[in-house]
This record gives structure tokens, sequence and C-alpha cells, in this order.
């Protein structure tokens, strides 16, 4: 490292531990405040000698293993009991003992991670990378086996002579004055730099790709592949039908199944009634449902214009007299037992869905053969309401 | 030897000292006894909650005191006396026994024969839970106590008048060999004398948990006697806040201990939800003991987690006591609280009882009479154990 003339400090080099307390409590008692000691391992009783004040990196581990905890305990309330509860092994959606252990080690991560960022950043200040203290005998000695202390030039009582005669008087095995190095700038864009950049995103990207391409699928990664389990649709040689999926007991009836008693018939001659009520929130969800699976044969408003373009047969008009005679449960029943050509929607479209879209359709009905006095409704409601 | 080498000065205890441990003793041994007589049934709960508390400060001190040989420990060196005096109640253990096994037939259902008959699981469960087994079992673990304190506190003290440092070495060993009896020994005594109280149940961390709760009782009343003697001036002056330090990180790392173990017990048998588990911790959720059961897990675990967790706290000396004292009372609460449900499993009802105290008073008498005793025979400062020396000049 190429240096300046400017001085940065006055380095000192002592054989023993002893002697290196010793003179951090001298130097301290002569009322030096920008100094610091190197050694090789940590010594008992160094941060008394120094005169140091306990370190503040234990409130940084304490706030992020805080947050970490608080953080992991509310994502998994989020997670597990708020926007997708899921019943496990038969315990409430937030169950506090089961989050514990991921609660716990969550604040380790955060405070541990969180003290290894902040120690190297704000208390070690790296980057670093041209610390005058780099490439110097005296660093040299102290990383090996000797006990090293320096004064910074910046101290208020910092005069060179004073200081090595101080350190003569500990008996320092050898005194460095270390000079700042010059400056120099290094761009982002050297080809060095933008080299060493190319190797790390290539090399992680490769492993990453090996790793899940390659590598699981790979002995004995890929071991969780082969269970003693038939999958949906494979043979079995356990059952003599050498069928792995099998049929449910005669009479089984899927939970919360309720049978239709006129299904089948073209025709009934009774049918069922309305159960539900028409409240704003039946009508949006029968509007949802009747645009996705009844509009586009008859058409938006029911009146029987196709969205097909004649690929497929039109339906009918809902605004015929004999379709706003039906009664309520007759257009229940053509939806859920088909006519014609129009297929059965039972399967795809529950029960009370199905209501929902009766529900609209006579919606649409009305709407279509609005009274005056209608007007003067809609108006009194659109007065209150939008003003 | 008054004075020696290592600066350390002998001093007396004050006289009353040894009298509050011996009035406490009798007040709580004479109710006790009275207790014995009216209700020996429920004495017999009540003596099992103590006795467990004198075991855990003298058999845990005993295993801090093996730590510390085992580990070479040099910091705890100047503390070890304290820990050693602490143990002095293992030999008497053996005497203090007789009054439990003579009541085994009010403490536990398997010890009925009419009882095994009726129960196919206490039949299968007979072989190792009979009373003359479980006698033999709890002499042979109180025997083997006893000769370790025997052994390892006679070395330490020859070393005060010949300074023979291959004393140390043999204690090394002994230590070495204590250490793996007393982890074998303390869950067979946690499963015999707690665990059985509630035959049908079983839980295979249960002899951790009580070793956890051993050993934070052991540290706590190491501690407050530590900071006692410090600040009355018994302890040699380069006893220095770091060393209590210590004293306060070693309590912290076993209450965090404790609150671990204790919860995953908790959590396995929550988890699992097996019937056969968990109605033992849905008796401790019944009724009143719902709320010791929550300030246990406050008191034991995140009061003093809290407290000792900051630097200053574990160097302040009034936060030291204070801490240490409130340990004690929480171990002893735990102990209560492990044991006291048992007795519905016997057909008892539970209710709270004067003599419940009186046990832990002469407890506690015995163990300040017993600690006096010793401090007043022997030097407080292991003078020529070879890691005095380091041990007195540790810094942080």
């Amino acid at each position: 490292m190429a240096r300046s003339d400017k001085l940065y400090s006055v380095a000192a080099i002592f054989d023993k531990p002893d002697g290196i307390i010793h003179a951090a409590e001298k130097v301290k008692d002569a009322g030096y405040k920008q100094f610091d000691v190197n050694t090789s391992y940590p010594i008992h009783g160094m941060d008394n000698a120094m005169g140091l004040s306990s370190s503040k990196v234990g409130y940084v581990t304490l706030a992020a293993g805080l947050f970490g905890g608080t953080f992991i305990l509310l994502f998994m309330w989020w997670t597990l009991a708020e926007s997708y509860p899921l019943f496990i092994g038969g315990k409430p959606f937030f169950s506090l003992p089961a989050f514990f252990p991921i609660t716990f080690e969550t604040s380790i991560l955060f405070g541990a991670v969180a003290t290894f960022i902040a120690l190297i950043t704000v208390f070690f200040k790296l980057p670093y990378n041209n610390h005058p203290l780099h490439d110097t005998n005296y660093m040299k000695r102290v990383s090996v086996d000797k006990y090293g202390i320096y004064i910074l030039a910046e101290d208020e009582k910092f005069d060179k002579d004073e200081i090595i005669e101080l350190f003569k008087s500990l008996g320092a095995s050898s005194i460095e004055l270390i000079y700042l190095p010059k400056e120099e700038k290094y761009g982002m864009l050297q080809p060095k730099f933008m080299l060493f950049l190319l190797v790390v995103i290539v090399g992680i990207s490769g492993a990453t790709y090996f790793t899940l391409n390659k590598l699981m699928y790979m002995t004995p990664f890929n071991w969780m592949e082969y269970q003693d389990k038939s999958n949906p649709q494979e043979s079995s040689l356990f059952f003599a039908d050498k069928r792995s999926m099998r049929t449910p007991v005669e009479g089984t009836v899927a939970r919360g199944f309720i049978p239709y008693p006129y299904k089948g018939i073209a025709y009934p001659k009774e049918v069922l009634s309305n159960p539900t009520l028409p409240s704003k929130e039946i009508l949006k969800l029968g509007k949802e449902k009747y645009l996705t699976f009844c509009s586009p044969c008859h058409g938006d408003y029911g009146e029987g214009t196709s969205r097909l373009n004649g690929q497929f047969p039109t339906g009918p008009t809902q605004h015929s007299d004999k379709v706003r005679n039906y009664k309520d449960g007759m257009l229940y029943h053509i939806i859920t037992n088909g006519q014609n050509s129009m297929p059965a929607y039972d399967k795809q479209i529950s029960r009370k869905e199905r209501w929902a879209i009766v529900d609209y359709i006579r919606v649409l009905q009305r709407a279509k053969n609005a009274k005056k006095s209608d007007l003067v409704e809609i108006k009194k409601e659109s007065s209150t309401n939008g003003q | 030897m008054a004075n020696n080498d290592s600066g350390y000065i002998k001093k007396e205890l004050p006289k009353s000292v040894g009298k509050l441990g011996a009035i406490l003793f009798l007040i709580g041994a004479v109710t006790g006894l009275i207790g014995f007589f009216i209700d020996p049934g429920r004495a017999a709960y009540s003596y099992l909650t103590s006795f467990l508390f004198l075991i855990s400060i003298s058999v845990g001190s005993l295993l801090l005191v093996a730590i510390e040989y085992a580990a070479n420990a040099v910091w705890s060196t100047p503390f070890r006396r304290i820990s050693e005096f602490l143990a002095a109640s293992l030999p008497l253990l053996l005497i203090l026994i007789i009054p439990l096994l003579l009541s085994v037939q009010s403490l536990f259902s398997w010890s009925h024969s009419a009882e095994v008959a009726k129960d196919p699981m206490l039949q299968a469960k007979s072989v190792y839970l009979n009373t003359p087994f479980f006698s033999v079992r709890v002499y042979v673990i109180l025997i083997l106590w006893g000769l370790f304190y025997y052994l390892i506190i006679k070395y330490s003290r020859k070393q005060d008048e010949t300074g023979d440092q291959l004393l140390t070495k043999k204690n090394v060993k002994l230590s070495v060999i204590f250490i793996p009896i007393f982890a074998i020994t303390v869950t067979l005594l946690s499963i015999d004398w707690i665990m059985s109280l509630e035959t049908r149940w079983f839980s295979t961390m249960f002899g951790v948990y009580l070793f956890a709760g051993i050993t934070c009782s052991a540290l706590a009343a190491l501690t407050y006697i530590a900071v006692k003697l410090k600040e009355k001036g018994y302890l040699h002056p380069k006893i220095t806040k770091d060393h209590f330090y210590s004293l306060g990180t070693l309590m912290f790392v076993f209450i965090s201990f404790w609150g671990y173990i204790a919860f995953s017990q908790y959590m396995l048998i929550w988890y699992g939800n097996l019937p056969e588990e968990t109605f033992w911790f849905m008796q401790r959720w019944a009724g009143g003991w719902k709320i010791v059961s929550i300030f246990i897990i406050f008191g034991h675990f995140i009061v003093p987690f809290a407290v000792l967790l900051s630097h200053e706290s574990k160097t302040s000396f009034k936060k030291l006591k204070f801490i240490s004292i409130w340990i004690l009372a929480m171990h002893f609460i735990d102990l209560y609280w492990l044991v006291m449900p048992g007795m519905n499993a016997n057909g008892l009802e539970y209710s709270f009882s004067w003599m419940d105290i009186s046990f832990l008073v002469a407890t506690i008498g015995l163990i300040i009479y017993m600690f006096n005793r010793m401090f007043e025979k022997h030097n407080l400062l292991p003078v020529k154990d070879p890691k005095l020396q380091r041990g007195l000049d540790f810094h942080l």
C-alpha cells in the first residue's frame, strides 16, 4: 500500500498479555481517548483496562429478536388463521403452542443475523478495504503472537514524541509510526470487479439450476418419489380388481348432499318453492352466476341473444309470457335437470346459487317490463343515495 | 489457619444465624409432627413436597460442585464451599426419608393391592412399582449421593490442610463418575416420587424437567448466600462483580433451560392429544390450579428471564438477591404444583393445609442450621485449591 506522509497513529507492540493490559491502563490514565488494542485472542479484563463501556450491540439483538418473533407470530396468524384457515390435527386455527417453536427460532434468526450485520456495518464500519492498519508490520505481528496498542493522531492530546516516550517507558518491544495510505479511487466498472460479479451470478444461478433440476432427481435425493402408496388412476396389485381407486359403498352420498325429488322428469307436475329471499347479497350472487353460466346462450339480459355466433343453439328468451308465468320452482327445475339441448347444471352450480340465479332472472324480467311507478321509486332511491 | 497466603481471613457468622436455623427447624418439625398425628395422609403430601425441596438444594449443590471439578472451572472455585455447605443435608436424607417410606400407602395408589387387582395397567407396572423394590431403589439413590458427597467433600477439605494437588485430580475423577450417576438417579427419583403419584401418567422428559428445576434452585441458593456474604464482608475482596455476573448468567441459562424443557414437555403432550397423557395437565388446569399453572409460566420463566436479561441486573446485588429468592420460591411452588394434584388420583380432595408451611419452614431451618454448622467448622474458601488464585483473578 502506498503511504502518504500524513500520520495516522503511533503503534506499539508488547510481548506479554500482562504488558498489554498494563499499557492499556496507563494509556487510559494518561487521558488518551482515541486508542485501540489489537490482540490475536480475547484477553479477560481488557474491557476494564481500556475503560470501555458495555457494548450497545445487545440492544440491536433484542430489538431484532422481538421484531422477528412478533413478525412471524403475526405472519402465522395471518396465513393459518386469517387468510387461509386450515385444520391441522384438530387444533384451533390460531394455536399458540404449535407456533412457539417457530416464533422462538425466528426470534433467534432475526437476532443473530441483525447482530452480525450491525457488527460488521455499524460497529466495525465495514466494508473498509483500505484501513490504514492493513498491510503494516504491526498488524502482521499482532495477528500472530504479539499484543499491540495504537493511539490515533486525531486524539486531542496527541503528541508523537510524548507517546513514543510513553510506550518506551511501558516496555514496548517495538514502536511503529503508521501513515495514512494515499487516496486511491476505485470505480465500480473495473473489469476485475465486473468479472467477479459475473462469476458470482453465473455460479449462483448455475448451482440453483443444478440443484433444482438435476440434483433433486438423483439418488438418494429422489427417494421420496418412491412410496408405498397408490396414486390416482394407478393400478394396484393389492386389490383383486387391480384398481387403486375404490368405488364407494352403494348408497354413499357426499356430505351435505340434498337429493332433488324431480330429477329426470321433463315436465314435473309439482315443483319446489323458492327458499330464498331476493336480498342484495343473493341477487349479487345470482348475477355473478348468471353471467358465468347462463349468459353465453341466453344473453346478458336474458333476451336470447347468444354470444356464440351460431356455433351452438341459441337459448330462448326469458321474457316470453311462457317463461314469465313459470313458477320459481320450474326455473330451478330446468337449471337442475336441463331441458331440450340445455344440459343439467346441478354439478356445476350449487343449490343456493341456482336459486340465486332464479331470483336474478326474475329481476331481469321485471326490469324489461318496468312500470312508470317504478321510475319514481328509482328516483327516490338515487336521490337519497347519490347526493 | 486464620491467615495464609491467599489472604483469606476466617470470620464467624453471627450467633443469630445458627439460632434462627434451629428455631425455624424446631417450629416446623414440631408442628409437622402434630400434623402427622392429626392427618397422616395429608401430612405425607406436605412432607414429600418439602423433602423434594430439600433434595433439590442439597443434591443440586453437590452437582454444582461436581460440575466445577469436572469442567475444571476456575471462576467458581471461590464459591465452591458455599455449595459444599448447602449440600451438607445429603447424609440426613437417609433418616428423613423414613416418614415417607412409612406413608407409601397414603401417597401412592399402586401400593394398594386392591387397586392393583382392579387395574391391568397397574398390574403391568407392578414389576417396577412395588413397595420393596421402591424402598430399595430410594435407599440406593440416597446412599450413592451420600457416598459421593462424603468422598468429594472429604478430599476438598483435606486439601485445605495438606495442599495436595492430587486431591483435585481425585475429585475430578469422582465428579466425572458422579454426573452420569446423578442423571440416572434424578430421573429415577422423579419417576418414583412424583410421576408415580398419578400412576397412569408418563412423560419421558420428566426427569430432565426436575433436573432443570433442581439446578435452578441450587444456583439460586448459592447466589443468594454468596451475595449476602459479600455484602457483609465475608467473601474475599478479590471476588468482584465479574464473579457475580457469571453466577447470574448461569442462573439465566438454567431458567431458559427450564422454560425450554417445560414447554417441550407440554407441547408434545398437547400436540399428541392422547387422553392417557393429557389428563395430567387437565388436572392442573382445573379450578384454582389454573391460576397456579399460569403463575408458574410467568414466575418460573418469564419474570426471571426478563429480570436476568440485562448486564446491569446480573451485577446488581439487589436484583440478584431478589431474583434468587424469587426462583427458590418458584421452585417450591413448582414442586407443590407437581405433587399436590396427585392427591386426586388417590381419592383425596386437595385443600390447602397449614402443614405445607410448617414442613417448608422446617426445611429452610434445617438448611440454615446445617450451613451454619459447616461454616463454623470449615473454611469458606478452599484455601489451598490449585485453581483458587486463578479464580480470584478472574475477569470477564
